[in-house]
Parts: C-alpha cells; structure tokens; sequence
C-alpha cells in the first residue's frame, strides 16, 4: 500500500480550481509555471487576465492529483512572494465559464440540424464557409464537454477553449473541503496503544 | 554630482543620484560591511561607485565562489550574504551557488549587471535570461526595469532575504539603469502584498504539543538547520533540560545542542550516516519533537516505516514543510524561537528513566568507530586529532562526501554556526571558499576547511582569494585519490566497479605553496598529529595534505530502502 505523497495507488485523483491573486509584475505567470513543472504538479488549464486592480491578475488554474498533492499545490503557490492570495474554489459554490471555439464540418444540408444543436446549448455560429462553420460556446466545463461530443459525429476540424475561470458567488463562502487524507507513513494497522512498551530492536545484520 | 555616501538621512529633501550611487547607498542602508564577487562590463558603473564606498570587497578567482564565500559569510554570522557578478556567464556561474543557498534557507542577495534594458532579448553581448534561468533556486528575483524602482526592490531584497524562511535573493541591473539619474525619497516603502512570514504559533496547537511531550515516556527532539537559522539554540537546550528529552541533530543542525557540555542528552547526528542510538531513539519513541527540520529523505531512511510509534509534533517557520514527506500530528507554524519559549513554559519535567537506560545502553554498545590497526592513516583519525587540538571551538567547513560524514561524525559541537556544509544540495567545492566567507565573517575564530580531494579541486583557485586577504583558513584535505563517497557507493552495490572515481592529483602542498599558503604534506600515521598541529600554529593560510587509506567506508550507513532501524555497521558492532 503506498503511502508516500504522490504515489498512491488507492489515492483518489480529485481536481481543482485554484484562484490566485498575483501582483501584476512580469515574470510572476513563468514562476508559477516553472514550479508545477519542477514540483511534477499537473496543470490541466490556466487562464490569467487582469483584475479591478491594475497592480493584481488573477490566475485560474484546474489542476488533479490526490488531496496531499493538493495541498502542496497550495501551499507552494502560497510560497512564491509575488503570489497574493490562493483560494481553492472547489468546494465552493461558484460560476465557472469555458469558451469554446469549434470549427465542425458542415455540407449545406447540414446547416439546419448544427444551427438547431447550437441554439439549444444558446451557442452561436460566427463563422459560415462552404463545408464548415464555427461555433462559440460559452458555459460550464460539463456543458462545453457535451457540445464537443454532440459535434463529434459530424467531423471536429479544430478546436479551441480557454480554460476555466471562476469566482465564487456572493450568497456562500464555505471553506474548501478537507477529505480524510491517507496517512503518509504508518504501517497498515492503527498506531500502536501507548502501554505498549516499544520492541527491542532487531540487531543489524 | 552625485550627493556622498554617509548618513542617507542627512538632508531632507530626496537626493538626485545615479542608479549606482543609490544602490550603494540602500547596501549601506542595510548594514552590508562586506560583498563577495568579480567584476565585468555590465557592472562596471557599480564598481566605481564601490570603489569610494566603506565596504569590504573580497575579490573571488571565479563567481562560484563568490556564491559560496557569502553563503558562507552568512552561516557563520547570521548576517545577510552578499554577492556581486556581472551579466552573462558571470551571474550563471553564480547558479550552483544559489541552489545551493536555496536548498539551505540560507539568506543571502546576489547583484548581477545586466545589458542595457534596450538590449534586453537582444542575444546581447554577454546577455543571459538570469532571472529565467535561477527563479527555480531563489527565493525571489527581480530585474530592475527603472531606476527608480532601485531604492524600494533593494530594501525589498534584504527583507525577504532574511524573514520567514530565509533564502537566496537575486536582483538583476541592467546597466543603463545603473547609470540612469533618480531621486531617492528619505523613506522607501516596500510593495510586498503577497509576503506576510508567520512569526507567533498558534497557541492552541502549543497547549496540545505540551500536553504530547507532557505524557511521553520516549520523547526525543529532532533539530535541524531552522534552529540555527532562527537563534533558537538557547530555547531548544533549556525545552531538553527542563523536559528531560534527549537531543538528535540533522546535518545542519549539529551546532545548536552542545554536544560536550550537555553531553548526557545529546544523541549527535540522525540519518543515513548518524548514529546507532540516535536513529534507534527515533525509530522507538513515542514523541518526536521536530523543530526547524524538514524530514529530508537522508535523514528519515524508508518513510512508510519513519518512527512509527511517534506521535509527531512539528514546529516550522514554513507552512509548505508541514506534511510535505512525513503526514505530523500536531504542526505548529512559526518562529522556532518564539514558539518553543512559548512551549517552555508549559514543559514538566519526567524522570524517564527507563528511557535514558535504553538509549545509555544503544550508546555503550554501538559508538561511532573505525578499525584503528593498520599502517595507513584513517581519516577519522585525522578528524579526531582536529577535533582534540581545536578544543572543539573551530568553526568547521566542508566539502561533500565521506570526508563531510566522518566530520559530522567524529567532531563534537558545540555551538551553533559552527558547522558550514552543503546539507540539501550537496555541492562538492563548497568547502573552501565557504571557509574563506567565514573566516571573514568571524576573524577571531580558527576556522578549518575539512575537505576532500575530489571536493577541494573544485574550487581550489580560491586559495588565492584567502592569501591576497590574508585570511588564515586551514585546509585539511582526506586525500584518497577517490571521489570516496561515489567509490562507497561503487563498492557496496556495483561490486567494486571504479567507472570515472578514481583520480589522479596534483601535489597539494606544492600547489598550495605556489599561490602563496602553506603547504604540508602526511603520509604516515605517526606525522598525524604533529602535522595538524603545524596546520594549526603555523601563521596564513595553510593546506595539509593527508595521504589516507584509500577504500575506507562511512559507517552506520542505512541504505536506499532501508528503514532508520536497519544501518549497515560495516562488521564493526
């Protein structure tokens, strides 16, 4: 059974959105890259635009692992000095949006069904050409996911989305979820009983 | 004309200076007496600005050991180091140094020159992307884009240098910066909204470690570097005393526990080449007080099975070292001084008797030890015999190997910042010039670079550095002919296959007679003694080269995979 941080084979893979604050400096987005590609953390999207503040931008990035690497994604983010504030918004309730650009294949007498498909997810089509269109679609990670699997059959030519961004709606603000951790270095059975006197050890060989 | 150095205070309305001047001013600001480093075109302006300023300047024989001389400056005065390169190849050869730095919180700000802004992503002469290439091993790093930026990102530099946990910081100038006019305001202010170190512990997590330490019957106290780094030497020997707890140190820990005066309760150095009793305490008790300690790989042996008894309280300036390897019970954040006096006051003391019997036991019958037969010199001895003529009152640098093992092993500390070592990078070379900054920094103690062959000609040109500033750094050199610790490994699980380990030397004594030190040479066991302590007395800079038994093994060694428990003693037990 592994228990070390990172390896685990029963360890579940949850992902998050982070939202972090930075000060609007160059070099800051390269840090924060750098240290997920040196830590080994996965960044399955990362969107950073500005802010209110002209002096802050705000990165969201979705990143997976299990709850330790999590946690260590948080706090190395934590860590960098140009970095604000981090808050894991996945537990929270949020409005998340992802856009999406979808150039599917479209013969003429398929206009009608795609321009139907699009209009029921309140997609639009920017673009027409003879044999393809383009469609814009914004709206939750789900939502975009579906779409792409409704294009599917009629042939994707390119594609493109954003990322996730997300903030947190007014009405809550739990604080992100703590799920039961694996521990990193017990033996298999629960901690010993204090009247226990400890083993002699083993001499070595 | 650029307003004179002195009290920045002076006036009252804000001098008009160039970006150099006011660079120079903010160091003196800081309280810089000392900068390491070397010169070159794109830190020339800075240079001549330097030249009339009341600061030491150690000129380096390459930039490396700049990086290594104000590292060590900084460990053995607690001060912030200081170093200055130019663009191009000179700040990348400052990276191994700063890694360095990194990986030992040490706190420390590196200046580099850098072409004109207008140059910048050029391919400019001499042009390197300095903060691309070291922002994996600093702390922070900025390129100043306006000179007037250059008061408020100095001031900036220094404070995160030396807060929180302390680390290597580096700031980029490009030269028409350095040279550009700007009006320096009477109180600079920082921008740093991101960066609020934790000072105070959480009392409720205090209250519950005392009550943890409170009921153990085998508690031990494991120190690491953070206790030096955080001056909380004084408070971890009274929480041991008062508690009754013994004492285990990491590699850059040795220093902070006295390991003679309070001999009773020390346990000397844990891990893959610490003691018996120390890994064995570990292994079996029921509390473990991690204060300023990371839980590094070398130190915890297979962590799945890493003191499995314990109930682990962990006490750390940096939030991101909480649980990081090792999951611990009960974490406190903050400054290990402030919390253990804290923790002090709720301590009781507990006889454990049964406890300290055990651990006295470990101790009697498993002592660090070497075979002392045989008509070759061992380096143990040689360190025993450094160890006994300094009275134990040198501060001791290193390289990194066996030689760095056997130092941490057989001398005896006793007062923190004593030791000088690469502990988290390894970085052989190390050893000189980091004797050559702590020499500077502490002129009136003896200081003794104990050094490696494959270690020292790493950085050997440095011997140039000490004699031009008449610095009286002793080198002992464990001279194997072997990179010893690679050839260790070699031996014990690829059957004795020396690839690329062997080495052959130049004659360190006449070598170190060439630049200017004094050069001895050992080659029987019976010289050992009379030639430290010619390395000792003799005056300047002096390189003892001893001849040693050329295949000797660092033991206890608990190997990859192994848990603490399981040391190879090597046939000595």
């Amino acid at each position: 059974m592994s228990r070390v941080n990172g390896a685990g084979m029963e360890a579940k893979d949850h992902k998050h959105v982070l939202n972090v604050l930075v000060q609007n400096q160059p070099g800051v987005l390269a840090h924060i890259a750098g240290m997920f590609a040196s830590r080994g953390f996965n960044i399955d999207s990362l969107v950073v635009g500005r802010t209110e503040d002209p002096a802050l931008s705000r990165v969201v990035l979705v990143t997976s692992g299990d709850e330790p690497t999590l946690e260590q994604v948080r706090k190395q983010l934590g860590k960098i000095i140009t970095t604000v504030k981090v808050r894991d918004l996945t537990e929270q309730n949020c409005v998340h949006r992802d856009l999406l650009l979808i150039q599917v294949h479209c013969p003429p007498e398929r206009r009608g069904e795609i321009r139907q498909i699009t209009e029921v997810f309140r997609g639009s089509i920017v673009d027409v050409a003879s044999r393809s269109v383009i469609i814009q679609l914004t709206g939750s990670e789900e939502k975009v996911e579906a779409f792409i699997e409704l294009c599917r059959p009629y042939g994707i030519q390119q594609l493109a989305r954003t990322g996730v961004i997300a903030i947190p709606r007014a009405s809550q603000r739990a604080d992100a979820g703590r799920s039961q951790r694996p521990s990193r270095r017990r033996a298999a059975n629960a901690k010993p009983s204090r009247q226990h006197p400890a083993a002699p050890p083993m001499p070595p060989s | 004309m650029a307003t004179r150095v002195g009290s920045p205070s002076a006036t009252s309305t804000p001098k008009t200076c160039t970006g150099a001047q006011a660079f120079v001013d903010a160091l003196l600001q800081e309280g810089v007496e000392v900068m390491f480093g070397y010169s070159g075109g794109a830190i020339l302006p800075f240079f001549d600005r330097l030249y009339d300023a009341p600061i030491r300047f150690v000129l380096s024989r390459h930039e490396q050991g700049a990086g290594h001389m104000a590292d060590g400056y900084a460990r053995a005065t607690g001060k912030v180091g200081v170093c200055v390169a130019t663009s191009g190849p000179g700040a990348t050869n400052l990276t191994t140094a700063l890694a360095t730095a990194y990986m030992d919180s040490i706190p420390m700000v590196a200046f580099t020159g850098q072409v004109p802004t207008s140059a910048i992503g050029n391919d400019a002469f001499q042009e390197a992307d300095v903060t691309g290439v070291t922002r994996p091993v600093t702390k922070h790093n900025v390129l100043v884009n306006k000179a007037s930026d250059l008061p408020r990102i100095v001031k900036e530099a220094f404070y995160v240098a030396r807060t929180g946990r302390p680390g290597p910081v580096l700031v980029d100038l490009p030269k028409d910066v350095q040279v550009a006019q700007l009006d320096v305001p009477e109180n600079v202010k920082m921008d740093l909204p991101g960066y609020r170190p934790r000072v105070h512990g959480h009392a409720r997590q205090i209250r519950l470690a005392a009550d943890h330490i409170n009921r153990a019957e085998r508690p031990v106290l494991y120190v690491g570097g953070g206790v030096v780094l955080a001056g909380a030497s004084d408070e971890v020997r009274q929480l041991a005393r008062k508690g009754n707890i013994p004492v285990t140190t990491t590699l850059l820990g040795l220093g902070a526990f006295d390991e003679v005066g309070d001999a009773d309760l020390a346990l000397h150095m844990l891990g893959m080449h610490g003691s018996v009793y120390a890994n064995y305490a570990v292994q079996n008790c029921d509390v473990l007080i991690a204060v300023g300690a990371r839980f590094d790989d070398r130190v915890t042996g297979r962590i799945e099975t890493f003191a499995p008894h314990a109930t682990i309280i962990h006490i750390d300036v940096d939030p991101a070292s909480i649980s990081k390897s090792v999951d611990v019970d009960v974490p406190v954040v903050g400054d290990a001084k402030k919390i253990v006096s804290e923790l002090l006051a709720e301590i009781e003391r507990r006889e454990r008797s049964e406890w300290f019997a055990q651990i006295d036991a470990w101790r009697k019958q498993y002592p660090f030890s070497y075979d002392s037969k045989g008509t070759n010199i061992k380096p143990q001895y040689v360190i025993e015999e450094v160890c006994r003529q300094t009275e134990n009152q040198a501060i001791i640098a290193t390289g990194v190997g066996q030689h760095q093992m056997w130092a941490a092993q057989y001398y005896r500390w006793r007062f923190p910042r004593q030791m000088i070592t690469s502990g988290g990078l390894g970085t052989m070379g190390f050893g000189l010039p980091a004797a050559i900054g702590a020499q500077v920094g502490q002129p009136d103690r003896t200081v003794v670079d104990i050094d490696g062959d494959g270690s020292f000609t790493m950085t050997l040109p440095e011997l140039a550095t000490a004699v031009e500033q008449n610095l009286p750094v002793k080198v002992v050199i464990l001279n194997n002919s072997f990179q010893g610790m690679v050839r260790q490994w070699q031996e014990l699980f690829f059957n004795k296959r020396y690839s690329a380990t062997r080495m052959q030397n130049p004659d360190f004594a006449r070598l170190a007679d060439a630049f200017g030190a004094k050069g001895l040479r050992i080659t029987e066991k019976a010289d050992v003694p009379d030639g430290v302590r010619e390395l000792l007395e003799t005056e300047g800079c002096v390189v003892a080269d001893f001849h040693v038994e050329p295949e000797e093994n660092v033991y206890p060694m608990v190997t990859v995979g192994k848990s603490l428990d399981e040391m190879e003693l090597g046939g000595l037990a």
